[in-house]
């Protein structure tokens, strides 16, 4: 195994804890919110999509750049779309209805 | 490595920072679009900085250029179109199919990358187990979407000979990995992985029923998120690296909690085969069952003082969030105290009941999770309990049955309790619910949406005094 490998599986394994410890505060409540917000964020394919098109030069090479472009794209847009859709919805209550619930 | 390159790897390093950090501020609810908020800003720099790269490498043709920019701007177009549109209750096969998008570009660029022959052996094993992983994710992600949609069958699809196809297709797989961390720029292998995956995804979700799905969803989330760490290490992009394994942890901790809710091993849902889902089996009823009628749920619920409601899948599936917040609305005009108790696989995906009452415009402190449900149910007048069936039957605390074991919300320690549901019909686990035998419980007998309106219309009538 050489060190570029090495690094590359080190920051994996370090993202993963990252991953578990702040995943595990998310209250059940944002657990849809919280998929379709990951979900976007795996839409960072995009930029390795936009990588492997940059270095196309055949017909082949064009046609897999389009899909893969075409797919991260649709992901990263649509994501964070229907997240943030999702968490507009979810409000707190207001001040009339606190003053209710507290008596 | 020129300034341009290192000041986009900067860029790069910071939107995953950006990521984790937009992850961590949706611990609550007060925070949580500002953190997706600033996910996607991140998201839109990294986008950024890697054209200005690309653009200063000049290695781009003509071809190129048109190919990137109608790619992006048709995905984009689609994805933002599908954001826009979906219904709540159809978010959990959008949220299918756009983890199918993420794994099919994994394994599309892993394909690019490895056939364009400079990649070298280093590339090669993390770009078979992304074209795999990849694959399993993109067909497996259809079919579940397509289940949830109702285009394949949501019951589970088992055939004489499935196991067999699904081990065959998994040994492929691996086969093929090691084929090509022999021969990386050879199609051969290459076509082998991608074929052996793309079925394997589709014999492993087939089987699954309807009910399995917020497990099923979770776990593909998670394969998306390592296919697209795996792309990271075929493309030696820290970013993408760490995005994806940011996701693969969130699924992998959706998957356990998921699976745990429902009380059966993430292996015993993969092999598939139980559980039917939404049809429910008629059956005679398990004792003396007392029938009500929305005059009598009304009256109850109107003269409570606490009402905690339990609502399950069969709400959404007569779409009838808006009667209940209608009714809700009415009862805490009358003073009455409304909480909503959710139990973690209410909906088709892990949250989906809290969205839909949120989307009803429920607010999200009156939403309890299940411990907290279970503390405040003793103290219930009335448990309201609509469209769900298992997650309330008390039978789960005793040894020796299917549900023995699974977390459920006690609702038989309220005063009284009101179920709304069609016919005896039994659950998921097709057993008799011992809570409708309960002397406690009222049955109502009718479509969740039109006992809401009824109740609802019901509660108007009272000229009573407001507590």
């Amino acid at each position: 195994m050489n060190t570029p490998m090495l690094t590359a599986v080190t920051v994996f394994a370090l993202a993963l804890l990252i991953g578990f410890a702040v995943i595990s505060k998310v209250p059940a409540t944002l657990h849809t919110p919280l998929m379709s917000a990951t979900n976007a964020v795996h839409g960072i394919v995009l930029i390795g999509a936009m990588l492997v098109a940059s270095s196309a030069d055949d017909a082949l090479g064009y046609a897999i750049a389009f899909a893969a472009v075409a797919f991260g794209a649709a992901n990263v847009v649509g994501g964070y779309a229907v997240s943030d859709r999702m968490l507009h919805m979810f409000r707190a209550p207001t001040r009339g209805e606190e003053e209710e619930a507290k008596r | 490595m020129n300034v341009i390159e290192e000041a986009a790897r900067y860029a790069l390093l910071g939107a995953a920072v950006c990521f984790a950090v937009g992850l961590h501020l949706m611990k609550s609810p007060a925070t949580a679009r500002r953190g997706n908020l600033l996910s996607a800003w991140a998201m839109a720099g990294a986008v950024a900085a890697t054209l200005t790269v690309i653009v200063a490498r000049g290695t781009v043709t003509g071809t190129g250029w048109i190919v990137l920019a109608t790619g992006a701007a048709l995905g984009a177009f689609t994805g933002l179109r599908l954001a826009r549109r979906v219904r709540m209750t159809a978010v959990p096969q959008l949220v299918s199919l756009f983890n199918a998008v993420g794994g099919g570009a994994a394994v599309l660029l892993a394909i690019g990358h490895l056939l364009d022959g400079d990649a070298g052996v280093r590339a090669a094993l993390p770009g078979g187990l992304d074209i795999v992983i990849g694959a399993v994710t993109f067909s497996g992600s259809l079919i579940a979407s397509g289940k949830l949609q109702g285009i394949v069958p949501s019951r589970p699809l088992v055939f004489k000979g499935a196991r067999a196809v699904t081990l065959l297709c998994a040994g492929s797989a691996v086969a093929g990995v090691l084929w090509l961390s022999a021969a990386p720029a050879d199609p051969a292998p290459l076509l082998l992985a991608l074929g052996a995956g793309l079925a394997f995804g589709v014999a492993v979700v087939l089987p699954i029923g309807g009910a399995d799905m917020p497990v099923v969803i979770s776990l593909l989330n998670a394969c998306t998120g390592i296919a697209v760490a795996m792309a990271g290490f075929v493309l030696d992009e820290q970013t993408l690296v760490i995005a994806g394994a940011l996701v693969g942890a969130s699924g992998a901790i959706l998957t356990k909690l998921m699976a745990d809710a429902m009380n059966r091993s993430i292996m015993s849902i993969i092999l598939g085969g139980f559980g039917t889902g939404d049809e429910p089996v008629l059956a005679g009823p398990a004792g003396p069952v007392r029938s009500v009628t929305a005059e009598d749920v009304a009256i109850q619920l109107a003269y409570a003082s606490r009402v905690i409601v339990v609502p399950g899948y069969g709400l959404a599936a007569a779409r009838g969030q808006q009667e209940l917040a209608q009714l809700t609305r009415l009862l805490e005009e009358r003073g009455v105290a409304v909480d909503f108790a959710i139990h973690p696989v209410a909906g088709r995906m892990p949250g989906h009941m809290n969205v839909l009452l949120a989307e009803v415009d429920v607010p999200y402190p009156r939403m309890k999770e299940l411990e907290e449900a279970n503390a405040v149910l003793q103290q219930a007048d009335v448990a309201l309990v609509v469209g769900a069936n298992d997650v309330t039957n008390p039978a789960a605390r005793r040894p020796g049955n299917a549900l023995s074991g699974m977390p459920i919300l006690d609702v038989d320690a309220a005063r009284q309790i009101v179920v709304v549901k069609r016919s005896m019909g039994h659950g998921y686990a097709g057993m008799d619910n011992e809570l409708f035998a309960d002397p406690k419980t009222g049955m109502l007998f009718a479509d969740a949406r039109t006992a809401l309106a009824a109740i609802a219309a019901a509660v108007r009538t009272f000229s009573g005094p407001k507590r």
